[in-house]
């Protein structure tokens, strides 16, 4: 049997006396689109960190057939886990084009780094435009254009989004899930954490409902989105 | 007039040697927003490993210069994976009084083994030659023309390479740098590295003009190269370079149109004066507030 392409068992994460993880296990297969959602404060960023090795924590994290555990979060980045983090965590003080260039630290195959640029050019103009201007001064959402660009040049394998529609118009927040969509037909898993339950609902195949640190609540999200309890707590009634 | 235009160039050979110490005090700060108080000493290490190199091992100049900076960047690695990274999430006045207990045990250690100054070698020929009435020699010829090329070469490694791109990533945001796949680790470590190396560069260019070291020598010039690049604006590479050309040249006019001793007093003063002007310093910004 093929080992599954992401494996969490027993997650436990917690900061200080915080605990913000309580034991968790979920399991993704290569290509899904997976989603986490839950109300403030319920781990969702916390998971992510873990798995991209952020923060500490006990139980196992297996990352195609490989335990996670000790590895620091910049091998895991060459690994192939690219996280998209809360807030965007663009360096204000680099260009738009060396954010870009950053992320590819530690690839040597300069006709692919050059392809990817151009798929993350394609896929948001508005990047080709600014590039050489600092990135602190993009507007809300072309950092936010700007932080997945920056996940898909380091070819990751998994995509960790954390609120990619945070603070967006409607209309970029559709075009970004259109990307998703997109860079999940290229063959990229996504784990997508939101607070627009709607949408990602939508997109994703499956979902993990989390309260407090724990699983709620997992099936198909289709399922999970006529649940008379999901649907009250997260999708407004 | 040519008094004046040598002492500017007298000025430019001290203001190198100030602009190479002040790039390891911005390049530590700019990364971990720490002060590495130990860097002057850093400095005193470099001139006694070109002592060592030159006086004990009998190697010539430039394989003396190559040996001091990889000797002082390997202690200058070996301070921060000791005594900083320990307490990389402690509070600053740690860090601070730690690199302070640093410089004096850099101090003391250099005093046990050295406890009597030292006469360095003369390594280099030294002609002079007159232009327009000013006199310049080779060595200081030597200390400008090799300060610039590793200020101009810094300059491109900061701005233009994947590494500097990462050291100035580092310094906005360490927690994200690692998701891009940088080790954040060993870009401090290469930080520090490369500052002590600068540092021991001064060293031995000091050690040049002149011969005579012992380990305190690092206190003093180490305070000046502080200022320098507090004054250029601590965190911007231009601005440490600016800064010690500036600090170098009013130091030498000073001590030429003045009663020498209001050499360190204006120093001091200028310091000062700037910092209630500018207190991001003249090249300086504000660290704009992150999102
Ligand atoms: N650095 C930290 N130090 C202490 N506690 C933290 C830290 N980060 C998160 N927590 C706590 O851990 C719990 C889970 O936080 P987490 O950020 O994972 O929630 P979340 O599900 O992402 O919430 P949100 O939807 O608001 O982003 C919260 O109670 C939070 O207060
Ligand atoms: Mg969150």
């Amino acid at each position: 049997m093929n080992a599954p392409f992401l494996q969490i068992r027993d997650l436990e994460v917690a900061y200080g006396r915080i605990c913000a993880v309580r034991g968790i296990s979920l399991e993704i297969a290569e290509g899904e689109i997976v989603t986490l959602i839950g109300a403030n404060g319920a781990g969702k960023t916390t998971i992510l960190r873990a798995i991209s090795g952020m923060v500490p924590y006990t139980g196992s994290i297996v990352f195609g057939g490989m335990d996670l555990h000790g590895v620091p979060a910049h091998r895991r980045v060459a690994l192939g886990i690219a996280h998209v983090p809360e807030g965007r965590g663009i360096f204000s003080n680099l260009t738009v084009a060396e954010n870009l260039s950053l992320a590819t630290w530690g690839r040597r195959d300069r006709l692919g780094i050059k392809a990817d640029l151009a798929r993350v050019h394609a896929l948001f103009p508005r990047l080709a435009e600014r590039a050489p201007q600092m990135a602190g001064t993009l507007s809300g959402g072309e950092q936010q254009m700007l932080s997945v660009g920056r996940a898909l040049m380091s070819r990751s394998k998994l995509l960790l989004l954390d609120e990619p529609s945070m603070g967006l118009s409607p209309i970029l927040v559709r075009d970004i899930f259109r990307v998703l969509r997109e860079i999940n037909a290229t063959g990229t898993t996504i784990l997508l954490v939101e607070q627009n339950a709607h949408l990602a609902l939508q997109l994703a195949g499956r979902a993990w409902v989390l309260q407090n640190g724990r699983v709620e609540l997992t099936g198909p999200a289709a399922a999970l989105a006529g649940d008379p309890r999901v649907r009250e707590a997260y999708l407004g009634g | 007039m040519t008094y004046l235009l040598q002492q500017l160039l007298n000025g430019l050979q001290l203001g190198s040697i100030y602009a190479l110490i002040a790039l390891g005090y911005t390049m530590v700060y700019g990364i971990l927003q720490m002060i590495n108080f130990a860097h002057g000493d850093l400095f005193m290490v470099g001139a006694f490993a070109l002592f060592v190199a030159a006086s004990v091992l009998g190697l010539p100049f430039v394989p003396s210069l190559l040996l001091a900076m990889i000797a002082t960047a390997a202690i200058g690695v070996l301070i921060e994976r000791l005594a900083y990274r320990p307490l990389r999430s402690a509070p600053r006045v740690s860090a601070i009084i730690t690199a302070l207990g640093v410089g004096l045990f850099l101090e003391n250690l250099v005093n046990a083994l050295s406890p009597y100054p030292k006469h360095v070698p003369t390594l280099l020929s030294n002609h002079s030659w007159v232009l327009a009435g000013v006199t310049i020699s080779s060595i200081q010829i030597w200390i400008i023309v090799l300060a610039g090329i590793l200020v101009l070469g810094l300059d491109l490694l900061v701005h233009r390479t994947k590494v500097g791109m990462a050291m100035r990533a580092i310094s906005w945001d360490r927690t994200t740098a690692p998701l891009m796949g940088v080790p954040v680790n060993a870009v401090i470590s290469l930080t520090f590295g490369i500052g002590a190396a600068l540092g021991a560069a001064a060293g031995v260019f000091y050690a040049l003009a002149y011969p005579i070291i012992d380990p305190y020598m690092g206190v003093m010039v180490g305070w000046k190269a502080f200022i320098s690049a507090v004054v250029g604006g601590i965190g911007s590479i231009r601005g440490a370079v600016l800064g010690g050309l500036i600090l170098g040249a009013v130091e030498i006019l000073v001590a030429a149109f003045l009663p020498s001793t209001g050499r360190d007093l204006v120093a001091f003063a200028l310091l000062l004066v700037l910092l209630v002007l500018r207190p991001h310093g003249i090249l300086g910004r504000p660290r704009p507030v992150k999102a």
